[in-house]
């Protein structure tokens, strides 16, 4: 049992890394990995959104969709659930943790138009994972986004100050750097078999 | 098809419920009277109140922890609205923060290095240049916060007050109300 769920979480953070191996997210991870500070906020707050939507899209499409009949209103009722649990969460924590909300600021609610998010949701059906699975999918999810996340962003940093060929200089370099990156994490799909 | 349709509009509608409810559970009371007393203070951005800018200020009069009367810029004028806003007595301006008409920047341009010290120090981005060109202050952006005059090496910034011609001319302000208070303090104190 426990041997299975750290299957999971390695799959997910490693061998299939939603940003450099499945490619979803990429817009968070372009766009918020110049600064190391950001993108630690940017991973928090996908970390807090993934693991709720993924729990709260598994218990909407057990018990409201799948006895219904309606599964082919999945994405447009995922896509509904999501945007409440970003919402609410941003509401609650506004008023109750005034702290962490400022950390997290403007990348909580735009983590609501991250396609990882549904992403996630989509992939615990279509793999069939029970409650807890799907929980710690969207946990290992949001971990192996947040470390590439971090790491990029640190990459990003030094890049920064290299002395990059004028061509390259910019987003070249960025987009070579997450193939490169993304290549080195292939290398983790020998890790985990069958 | 219409288990859909109703499930869809339900799911919805409770969705937007919740929030809706959470929205008024979880309210935030922002502080309105610190917009409010924003919007009343010139914005010139020049920190003479000893406030990095004037919504600083304006939080720290929210707070109660700084008097009213420290914005130069706004003169009585400010005080006086500020003071209607707060439901206080309009006191005089602050002993330190001295009062001058209103004046825009000029620049002596013969005399102008194009230094580019004065651009970094003004507030409101009203002096145009770079760097070994002469440098110019825009009339109409300027604020007359005088922050540029301490940077400028050859001081060639001076102020200039604005004459009142027919279009900047307005009836004066009715009743100078803080000197009246400040008179009638005294006289108080020694009955």
């Amino acid at each position: 049992m426990i041997s299975e769920f750290a299957l999971i979480l390695v799959s997910t953070i490693l061998v299939n890394n939603f940003v450099l191996s499945k490619f979803l997210g990429l817009c968070p991870f372009m766009g918020v990995s110049r600064k190391l500070e950001t993108a630690t906020g940017m991973g928090l707050a996908t970390t807090f959104v993934l693991t709720l939507s993924s729990i709260c899209s598994y218990l909407v499409n057990e018990y409201l969709l799948a006895p219904l009949g309606i599964e082919y209103l999945r994405t447009i009722a995922f896509i509904l659930v999501i945007a409440f649990v970003v919402q609410f969460t941003e509401t609650v924590m506004h008023k109750t943790s005034p702290l962490l909300y400022r950390v997290l600021g403007i990348f909580l609610p735009l983590i609501t138009t991250n396609c990882a998010v549904l992403g996630v949701a989509l992939l615990n059906i279509q793999e069939q994972h029970n409650f807890i699975e799907s929980a710690i999918y969207g946990f290992g999810a949001a971990l192996g986004f947040s470390l590439v996340l971090v790491l990029f962003a640190a990459i990003r940093e030094r890049v920064s100050v290299a002395d990059v060929p004028a061509i390259f200089q910019g987003n070249a370099i960025a987009l070579i750097t997450a193939g490169l990156m993304s290549m080195a994490f292939m290398g983790f799909s020998g890790l985990v078999t069958g | 098809m219409l288990s859909a349709i109703l499930t869809m509009t339900i799911l919805a509608s409770l969705f937007g419920l919740l929030l809706g409810y959470a929205a008024v559970r979880f309210h935030i009371e922002g502080d309105p009277i610190a917009d409010q007393i924003d919007q009343m203070l010139p914005q010139t951005q020049c920190g003479q109140c000893g406030h990095p800018g004037c919504r600083p200020y304006a939080d720290a009069i929210a707070r109660g922890e700084d008097e009213i009367n420290k914005c130069a810029p706004g003169g009585h004028e400010t005080i006086i609205a500020l003071a209607d806003l707060l439901g206080r007595d309009p006191i005089a301006m602050d002993e330190d923060i001295e009062i001058r008409p209103p004046s825009v920047a000029i620049i002596i341009e013969e005399d102008c290095i194009g230094c580019t010290l004065c651009i970094q120090a003004c507030p409101v981005d009203a002096i145009l240049g770079a760097a070994k060109q002469m440098h110019s202050v825009i009339e109409s952006e300027c604020t007359g916060c005088e922050l540029c005059l301490p940077p400028c090496p050859v001081e060639c910034i001076v102020m200039e007050p604005i004459e009142a011609d027919i279009r900047s001319w307005s009836w004066p302000y009715p009743g100078d109300q803080p000197q009246l208070a400040q008179e009638e303090t005294p006289v108080e104190a020694q009955a």
